[in-house]
């Protein structure tokens, strides 16, 4: 299988994600909101990162920030190129799940058939043989997911931000894409920053855990997570660490 | 597709209305070379067949032309509109007031302008068909996704594969949906056009028509007009689900996981 091939670094030779003291305040109908107030986190090269934030905590705008769609009003954001998995799958409905996951191979200019011949392997590995020209419509919540998940990571950029990916799953489903999200990025190891509400999730997938607060974000806590993969969400070690961060939430679990 | 093809409550209603227009006509409630009844129509659409049959292809090619121009010209400025705001900004209020100028009153101005061929009723079908094509068609693209197109920037697409992979196709249900609208406004347009100069047609036909008292042929050139409206609207409709059909399908049956 031809693997995405994956950008080197950089353009000023950054490995990983570096935001530094970032602030970000949009100008929304009653005078400014701050969406984010002095943030700063990293992420090695190879890491996966959670960000836990209740909503309004400004997690979407530092993903755009990372991902070089906006610019800080104050610090710095450096990143190797990533690319956004957004909330919703958005999904081209005039596509079929091959084409739809070959876009960004088509963004950068490969022909069709290319483009097809690239994704149709990664689509067999992902459990969606046979949905090749099935449209969005067609597909459920979850192979959905997955599309979008394979789009952005042919997209073959070092460093993956998702944004609330099973947001809009139901639990059973979320539980299962939770767990062959692990087992991808395991295959297929990026830098990624994920940011989610769910703090299960966030336990569940991350190397470390950081917690945001209320509007405008701020980074209260950063919570190491030393468990060996594949972890399972019932052993006491990651519970344990699920109400730690409750408790950087300010929420007794 | 069903309750496209199965039109038989307004079939039904339909031959009710024609029931009652011709015993009115029989029992003789109206002079039937003022008003001729449903069967004199339709003994006209078969006498005078040769005569209708060359008149309506004049106006059908007028109308078909006029809406492939307005469609091609559409889908250009609405796009344009599209990429540059301030184009939109200028134009978008000058689109709507353009709506208020009488076609019946512009016909004429452009007959006397550009002569009896058939320049004139191409453009008058092109403009009153624009208007709904330019409007539908940015509705498609003003309904994308701004994530979408913040996704393509993470893929580094340029301008151009965003728009060829994602805005265009996008924007292609609208001109569909604004080419349906138009048909109905571009047969009355054409007319209107053959009305204020021309030579063959059925709009032509029809002014002919009345002063020599043939009513009856006056009324097939409507019921021709009519029919070839209806045909275009349900070759539209057709040709749209067999070339777009994801814009019309409703959620199927989806695997559960």
């Amino acid at each position: 299988m031809v693997a995405p091939s994956v950008e080197p670094r950089g353009r000023d030779g950054t490995r990983g994600v570096h935001v530094e003291l970032v602030s970000r305040t949009f100008a929304g109908r009653r005078g400014l909101v701050p969406a984010l107030a002095g943030v700063s986190l990293h992420a090695a090269p190879g890491e996966i990162i959670t960000v836990v934030g209740p909503s309004g905590s400004g997690k979407t705008t530092l993903l755009e920030l990372i991902c070089g769609l906006q610019t800080p009003d104050d610090g710095t954001v450096r990143s190797e190129p990533a690319a956004l998995m957004p909330q919703r799958d958005l999904l081209l409905p005039w596509l079929g799940a091959l084409d739809n996951a070959a876009l960004a191979l088509r963004a950068r200019g490969l022909d069709r058939t290319r483009a097809r011949a690239a994704a149709a392997p990664w689509l067999q590995r992902f459990g969606l043989a046979g949905f090749e020209d099935a449209r969005p419509t067609a597909l459920s919540g979850g192979m959905r997911q997955r599309v979008s998940f394979l789009r952005s990571l042919l997209a073959g950029k070092p460093v993956l931000a998702l944004d609330e990916p099973f947001a809009a799953l139901d639990a059973i489903t979320r539980a299962e894409m939770q767990a062959w999200l692990a087992a991808t990025l395991a295959a297929e190891p990026r830098t990624v920053v994920l940011v989610t509400h769910d703090v299960e999730e966030a336990v569940l997938l991350g190397d470390r855990v950081i917690v945001l607060s209320p509007r405008p974000g701020r980074v209260t806590s950063e919570i190491a997570i030393e468990l060996r993969r594949p972890r399972r969400r019932t052993a006491p070690e990651l519970i344990e660490l699920r109400e730690r961060v409750y408790a950087a939430l300010g929420m007794s679990a | 597709m069903r309750r496209v093809l199965a039109p038989w409550r307004p079939v039904v209603l339909l031959a009710v209305l024609i029931g009652i227009w011709e015993a009115y006509v029989d029992t003789g409630g109206a002079d039937p070379l003022i008003l001729p009844s449903p069967h004199a129509v339709a003994s006209s659409l078969f006498d005078d067949r040769a005569l209708l049959w060359s008149n309506f292809v004049v106006t059908a090619g007028e109308v078909l032309l006029g809406i492939l121009v307005a469609a091609v010209a559409a889908l250009a400025v609405a796009v344009a509109m599209h990429f540059f705001i301030t184009l939109r900004r200028a134009l978008y209020p000058l689109l709507i007031a353009s709506q208020t100028i009488p076609v019946p009153l512009l016909a004429p101005v452009l007959v006397l302008w550009l002569g009896f061929g058939l320049l004139p009723k191409l453009i008058v079908v092109a403009l009153v068909s624009f208007f709904s094509i330019v409007i539908t068609t940015l509705a498609g693209l003003a309904a994308i996704d701004p994530d979408l197109i913040k996704l393509m920037r993470t893929f580094d697409a340029s301008r151009w594969r965003t728009f060829r992979h994602v805005e265009l196709p996008a924007a292609l249900p609208g001109v569909f949906t604004g080419t349906k609208i138009a048909v109905i406004v571009a047969v009355i347009g054409a007319v209107f056009a053959e009305q204020s100069g021309a030579s063959s047609g059925l709009g032509y036909l029809f002014e002919q028509s009345i002063p020599q008292l043939l009513t009856a042929r006056a009324y097939a050139s409507v019921v021709m007009l009519s029919l070839f409206a209806i045909a275009l609207f349900a070759v539209l409709t057709l040709a749209e689900r067999l070339t777009l059909p994801w814009a019309h399908q409703p959620p199927g049956d989806r695997p559960s996981s």
